[in-house]
């Protein structure tokens, strides 16, 4: 069962992952303090395909893709948010964290709701209290990266034809 | 139709006439960089790509500041990983420690980011070298990885916002970071999502470049994609001196399109404080006052240059820091730290009870060398004081100019530094 976790806005990057655990990089070790200056308990409650539900300018601050890889490395499936700062709506896609942007369903999704999200429409399902919303879908060249996988291999394939 | 300057330098790497604000291009970079945190990431997903090389072993950048002198034993395997993957691939701008500084204060004081380049970094203060007249933004390390390989990078051609400062009269200890932190204040850390800022009007060419770095530097605290600043005599005469290739001069058009032009009249702008825990919650100097602290942070990459240590010294000259306050101070570079103390403003500051570090990130990001207690209050020249930013999350860190920097640490509260100097 995905439960919703909730957050307000303007959630930085050093809510995310605080930079004092940022000598070092295995994504292991950053799960174990994901959103840790935000929410203390979220790490060790936080459970395989649970979901973050935010408000606006989710991921301010730092470059650091250290913060997507903690989200995705705690087990979060998705995270649905009003909307993201850029760089991290950038590295999400690239690591393969995926992110929704989607007001409605943040007002109306509240701590401990359990949520369905279906990916590959943009669909958001609100279990607990019946109700469903549509995400914005993402932008052209966004797409197209996704389908690749990811930057890594959409690279790759580009460098082979070159 | 007109082109800003951002627009010109995304069309000119794109290799096409114009670009038009939400069109997507792929465009050839100048540099590609990365530190110490990010690096070592970046180096694992370029290995990924499997090639043997980077596409121009001159035009990447590798810079060990966040952590070091290495904090432990994790971070001094993290800066392993940066030096020996700059020495398999050659890569020329690469620093070890003792020549090494702050990456936003080092790459243009070392001639390696000039105007006009298209500069992607694996840093969210890679906006500062717009203050050259770049296009400078900050990526996350896959996108360093994919730009370490091909050279190229993707990007949404951000609408621009332009930032006009009409007059050169600022008020007494007013400088680039409280232009700054007015503005974010004013549109909020969101304010310029995606977007560019473009900083203009004679209250800016009346700058120096060292407040033009600061103000370009805290650009992405707006959310911007970057900060920008039409290069003029000053530019030219810090550029000058250290190129050592060519660079090409953009201008924005006077029919270039904006999505907004904010005015401001500069003489009105008072000494600026961000509260905990958002650098938009700006209040000026006076309603700040009396706020008591625990430490004082001079540096960074938003004030730890030449002129932010000159201000500081000449205030703390002659005066005792109070007895209960931590005053660290952390130049950018190891040249800016020489210059510093040939004018004698190192030891202006430790005859007044201040710490002078070598040139690191340090307590900036809460890594090292000056972290917060539970409950404890700092007063920094640095550029973010999220909950948590400089140590414990119950810690507080508020964010001003060097000035009110130096007078705070000495009064052992926030003050305006008019309380503690004479201006003349
Ligand atoms: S000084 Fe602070 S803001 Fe600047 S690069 Fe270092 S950690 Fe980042």
């Amino acid at each position: 069962m995905a439960k919703a976790w909730k957050f307000g806005h303007d959630i930085d990057t050093d809510a995310i992952i605080p930079a004092r655990y940022m000598n070092r990089s295995e994504p292991e070790h950053l799960a174990a303090h994901c959103m840790e200056d935000a929410d203390a308990s979220f790490a060790k409650k936080v459970q395989k395909g649970d979901i973050i539900v935010a408000g606006k300018n989710f991921g301010c601050g730092s470059s650091r893709e250290h913060a997507p890889i903690a989200i995705k490395a705690a087990g979060v499936k998705a995270v649905i948010a009003e909307s993201y700062a850029r760089i991290f709506y950038r590295n999400a896609l690239n690591i393969g964290l995926p992110i929704l942007e989607c007001p409605e369903a943040v007002q109306g999704i509240e701590a401990g709701d359990e949520v369905e999200v279906d990916l590959a429409s943009g669909k958001i399902e609100n279990k607990t209290k019946g109700t469903t919303f549509q995400a914005r879908p993402f932008p052209p060249f966004m797409q197209e990266l996704i389908k690749a996988g990811g930057l890594v291999p959409y690279v790759k394939e580009k460098m082979k034809n070159a | 139709m007109g082109m800003t300057i951002s627009e010109k330098i995304l069309a000119a790497h794109a290799g096409v006439d114009q670009v038009v604000p939400g069109e997507i291009i792929n465009a050839k970079l100048d540099i590609v960089h990365a530190n110490d945190v990010t690096g070592p990431v970046a180096i694992k997903e370029f290995e990924k790509f499997g090639v043997d090389k980077v596409f121009d072993k001159e035009k990447i950048t590798l810079v060990p500041d966040h952590f070091t002198p290495n904090k432990d034993i994790p971070s001094a395997e993290q800066s392993k990983i940066l030096k020996e993957f700059a020495k398999k691939m050659e890569i020329k701008h690469y620093w070890e420690i003792g020549r090494v500084g702050i990456e936003h204060c080092l790459l243009p004081e070392q001639g390696v980011v000039l105007p006009g380049d298209l500069i992607i970094g694996a840093d969210s203060h890679t906006c500062t070298y717009g203050a050259l007249g770049a296009f400078a933004t900050g990526v996350g390390s896959t996108d360093c990885a994919a730009g370490m390989a091909t050279g190229e990078a993707w990007f949404r051609v951000p609408e621009s916002l332009k930032f006009v400062f009409h007059g050169a009269n600022f008020q007494p200890w007013v400088s680039g970071k409280d232009l700054i932190l007015y503005i974010i204040g004013k549109i909020g850390v969101d304010g310029a999502r995606y977007k560019a800022m473009e900083f203009a009007g004679d209250g800016i060419r009346a700058l120096s470049m060292d407040n033009r770095f600061t103000i370009c530097n805290m650009a992405i605290e707006a959310g911007a994609k970057t900060g920008i600043i039409e290069p003029d005599e000053i530019t030219l005469e810090y550029v000058k001196a250290r190129a050592k290739r060519e660079y090409k001069i953009y201008k924005s058009d006077p029919d270039a399109q904006y999505e907004e032009i904010y005015e401001f009249n500069s003489a009105e702008i008072p000494l600026q404080v961000a509260f905990p825990h958002l650098p938009e919650n700006t209040k000026s100097v006076d309603e700040a006052s009396g706020i008591k602290i625990d430490q004082v942070v001079i540096g960074s990459c938003t004030n730890g240059r030449l002129e932010d240590l000159e201000v500081a010294a000449k205030i703390l000259k002659g005066k005792k820091i109070h007895p209960e306050i931590r005053c660290l101070v952390f130049p950018g570079t190891q040249q800016i730290l020489l210059e510093a103390m040939r004018n004698g403003w190192i030891e202006a500051m430790i005859e007044a009870g201040a710490v002078v570090s070598t040139p690191t990130c340090g307590p900036c990001l809460g890594g090292h060398m000056g972290i917060l207690a539970k409950g404890e209050r700092a007063l920094a020249t640095t550029n973010r004081n999220f909950v948590g930013r400089m140590g414990h999350p119950q810690s507080e860190v508020y964010l001003c100019n060097p000035a009110v920097a130096a007078a705070s640490a000495i009064r052992g509260e926030i003050v305006h530094p008019r309380e503690v100097v004479n201006y003349g």
